[in-house]
């Protein structure tokens, strides 16, 4: 532990390790507000996602089962949200809300009412096999990088690959062009013949699916065990709506906003032992009083939203459209 | 000569929307080849009867047949499918994408992936039509009259054979819309059948082969254009005869009341919206300002109502300089503004409040104590319910339940009721029909008998010429001179608009908009 490169090294893995399932959050919110709906029930949908696909793998002795189950049940949240929104015309901003507090809602009711059958993840084979870290065959003996970077487990590539797949999705496909045209102006993608609802129904409960498997993710880093007074999700799914602003719009880009959030998130662990093993360039992290570092994320957030604020609108990521329901005969 | 076929007809049309008829039996077909217009005034179902043929209503009754065929239209889809494109009065287009972009959203040829090749594809397709846009260009880079071919293109590449528009001429100069015009011939002779929505009856009179009419909802007639004229076809569509004549009273004019020298402003993004402006008004006069649409209108207005800060420049009103001081102040020495926004109750009316509130809205201050004096408030309402003619179920009715000439009747009633001196009003008849824009003109044209300064920032050159004294045209936010409305013409004004013709240094003595009796001078006389 007190070996400069190692700290450094764990500091880095930590940053990406604990830090992915905001990726996964991110890139969902992302896609779901293409399609112009804002959706404020990420942190309820992750914790649904995470809840019945821990759950389920656990039953079922398998990853592929967890994220496939976590993957469903945060798309039956995305369906509620369109029936709501899209159908009804209800308010997106009050629905996002329910959802979040019915889906800590039910975390809690299903984990309280399991007790004390709850499944130990250690009990699970499948699960802890899965989740397992996966050496790059060379690339993972490179020194620091090859730790941080390459000897991840599989959910870590997976997210990436997502984010990457909706990036390219979103700019270079036609369905990604009438999804970014419904969510600036679903008038103009209705005359022209592409169908609304289905693009918002559509990308509303992948978008949903998407958050699940982060919080499937937390589920595992948190080593399945169930807690009755905090969430797995923590404060994840809010902050992974802000990510969305902070990134753009732009999935590749909520890569890099997820590692630089990441940063400053695990900074407030490892400002102990980098401040020991670099007394020189970083012992100043010391002085730094901990409900700093605690708040640090929050306050990155918080400017982040400022910035990216004063943008302008021809810049901006931001759908047009975002938050408003749309009605073809609205007069 | 055996009949030809229509290309669309439709055969008692039913549309309500709640207990309000839009729509009753309605007839209408178009040939190919041929142009029809469909004239009506406000509120007369227009754009609810194409609507039903572009797929975004579907009506309670009536059939619809394309090519002879009946049909039922779902969705914008359906009709796409049969070949009915529309250009809608306001564009159905995404901003923040390429001309090409717009146009590949709803082509369902090309295959799933997004290539370069589809600029080039698209310049050709509109190269084949007759067009020349360049499909990189961001639809907010666009003027209204690119945005306009874009829509046209977008229609035609997508196979329309009956193409519609929706009041296109309502954004566009006189020299855009004549290229409008040869523009919808062309399509005629290429055998395209077309309708055009439009309240204009010049244009009916100029482009149209046939006319079917409609008011409040029914049905009237369809002439042949050639066998019609402007007083007839005002009857048809108002239902009576109508005096079209815009009085132009003669007031004696007093000193400048409000001057404005040199005055910069900027706009929301922060670029410059009004360069250097001067101009005055006097007292017994309107002056008419024209220009296409953003060209800094709003920015003027709100810059005069004190809404604005103004970056460089005069504004004296009576010799006294309000610039800087806060809205308030400026309504207090009498200067009002009354701006009719594109959704027309944005600005100036609370439309869920009823027509006393909003009465009360510029004056909740002046009443003694913490509690609101409705009751003088509601003398008012019906004052000006009376004296303006105002359509309301009572004066507790919430401005957004009247029709659209009530609710401006509403605003501008209560701007004169607080008796001002200068009168900014931008876009007072915008979406009114004939009769409650001539009782908006009547009402100003009082207001200047009295001697009140009246700033009419509009759209329709013919009635500027009709109505204002004189008339100065903005383009780009620069002034391109001052004429006087009996001496200029549409053309002239049209050609100012674009920016093609600079009239400010027309009399070399006296640079446009500065007044010979100028107030200022004799500040800086007395300063000096």
């Amino acid at each position: 532990m007190n070996d400069p490169i190692n700290v450094l090294t764990l500091f880095l893995f930590n940053i990406i390790l604990v830090n992915i399932p905001l990726l996964y959050g991110t890139v969902g919110e992302i896609l779901v507000e293409k399609s112009g709906s804002l959706d404020l029930g990420v942190e309820g949908t992750m914790a649904i996602g995470a809840i019945f696909g821990y759950l389920a793998g656990c039953a079922a002795n398998s990853l592929a089962v967890g994220l496939l189950v976590s993957f469903l049940t945060a798309g039956l949240c995305g369906l509620l949200f369109s029936l709501l929104t899209v159908s009804l015309q209800a308010n997106q901003n009050v629905t996002g809300l329910t959802i979040t507090t019915f889906g800590l809602g039910l975390y809690f009711f299903v984990g309280k009412g399991i007790g004390e059958r709850w499944p130990a993840m250690t009990a699970s084979e499948g699960l802890v096999k899965g989740y397992a870290s996966l050496e790059f065959p060379l690339l993972s003996k490179l020194p620091v990088i090859g730790k941080a970077l390459f000897s991840h487990n599989i959910l870590v590539y997976l997210g990436i690959a997502i984010a990457i797949a909706v990036w390219w999705y979103l700019n270079f496909t036609k369905t990604g062009l009438r999804l970014r045209a419904v969510g600036e102006n679903p008038g103009a993608a209705d005359s022209v013949g592409v169908n609304t609802l289905l693009y918002k129904y559509v990308h509303l409960i992948v978008g949903s699916g998407i958050m699940g498997l982060g919080g499937f993710y937390m589920a595992l880093y948190m080593s399945g065990s169930f807690e009755g007074s905090n969430c797995w999700i923590n404060g994840y799914g809010w902050i992974a709506i802000a990510l969305v602003i902070f990134a753009n719009w732009n999935p590749a880009l909520a890569i890099l906003g997820t590692l630089v959030f990441g940063f400053f998130n695990t900074l407030q662990i490892y400002s102990g032992p980098l401040a020991g093993v670099f007394p020189g360039p970083l012992g100043w992290l010391n002085a730094i009083p901990p409900q700093l570092y605690k708040a640090l994320p929050f306050l990155i957030t918080a400017i982040v939203l400022v910035a990216s604020s004063v943008r302008k609108r021809e810049g901006s990521g931001q759908p047009a459209a975002l938050g408003l329901n749309y009605f073809r005969e609205e007069r | 000569m055996e009949k030809q076929q229509y290309a669309i007809e439709m055969r008692g049309i039913c549309k309500s929307f709640g207990s309000v008829a839009a729509n009753k039996n309605v007839n209408l077909n178009v040939r190919p080849g041929e142009i029809l217009a469909l004239l009506g005034e406000n509120g007369s179902g227009k754009t609810t009867l194409m609507n039903m043929l572009s797929g975004i209503y579907k009506p309670d009754s009536g059939v619809i047949l394309v090519d002879g065929q009946e049909v039922v239209i779902n969705s914008p889809e359906d009709a796409k499918r049969l070949g009915i494109g529309m250009v809608h009065q306001h564009f159905k287009l995404v901003d923040i994408f390429s001309a090409a972009d717009n146009i590949w959203l709803g082509d369902d040829k090309s295959g799933a992936i997004l290539k370069k090749d589809r600029y080039t594809t698209v310049r050709d397709m509109a190269q084949k039509f007759g067009f020349d846009i360049d499909p990189r260009k961001k639809v907010y880079n666009m003027a209204v009259s690119e945005k306009q071919t874009l829509e046209i293109v977008k229609v035609l590449c997508y196979g329309a054979r009956i193409i519609i528009l929706d009041e296109p001429t309502a954004v566009l100069t006189v020299q855009e819309t004549a290229k409008l015009f040869d523009v919808l011939r062309r399509m005629k002779a290429s055998g395209h059948a077309i309708i055009i929505i439009t309240h204009k009856l010049n244009e009916v009179l100029e482009i149209s082969d046939r006319v079917a009419i409609l008011r409040k909802g029914e049905y009237i007639t369809t002439v042949d254009t050639a066998s019609t004229d402007e007083q007839r076809l005002t009857e048809y569509m108002v239902g009576r005869k109508v005096e079209l004549n815009i009085q132009r009273p003669v007031v004696e004019k007093t000193r400048p009341l409000l001057e404005l020298r040199d005055l910069t402003i900027k706009n929301d993004e922060g670029a410059v919206a009004i360069d250097q402006v001067s101009f005055y008004i006097r007292g017994g006069e309107i002056l008419g300002v024209a220009g296409i649409a953003g060209c800094g209108q709003k920015e003027l207005c709100e810059a005069i109502a004190g809404l604005r800060p103004i970056e460089k420049g005069m504004m004296i009103h009576k010799g006294a300089n309000i610039v800087g001081l806060p809205p308030k102040a400026i309504l207090e020495k009498g200067i009002s503004m009354s701006f009719i926004p594109e959704d027309r109750l944005g600005m100036g009316l609370a439309p869920s409040m009823s027509v006393t509130d909003n009465m009360l809205l510029k004056k909740y201050d002046q009443s003694k104590g913490p509690f609101v004096d409705r009751k003088t408030g509601r003398a008012e309402a019906q004052q000006i319910i009376k004296e303006l003619e105002i359509v309301t179920p009572s004066t507790e009715t919430p401005v957004r339940r009247l029709s659209g000439g009530n609710v401006q009747k509403v605003l501008l009633g209560r701007e004169i009721k607080a008796g001002p001196n200068v009168i900014v009003t931008a876009y007072p008849v915008r979406g009114l029909d004939i009769n409650s824009s001539y009782a908006i003109y009547d009402i100003l044209n009082r207001q200047k008998k009295d001697g009140v300064g009246i700033l009419f920032v509009g759209e329709d050159l013919d009635v500027m010429i009709d109505l204002c004294d004189k008339i100065m045209v903005l383009c780009h936010g620069r002034v391109m001179g001052v004429v006087h409305a009996h001496k200029t013409s549409k053309e002239e004004l049209g050609l100012m608009m674009t920016g093609a013709l600079d009239l400010r240094n027309k009399h070399e003595d006296k640079p446009a908009g500065i007044a010979r009796d100028s107030r200022i001078e004799d500040r800086e006389e007395e300063e000096g």
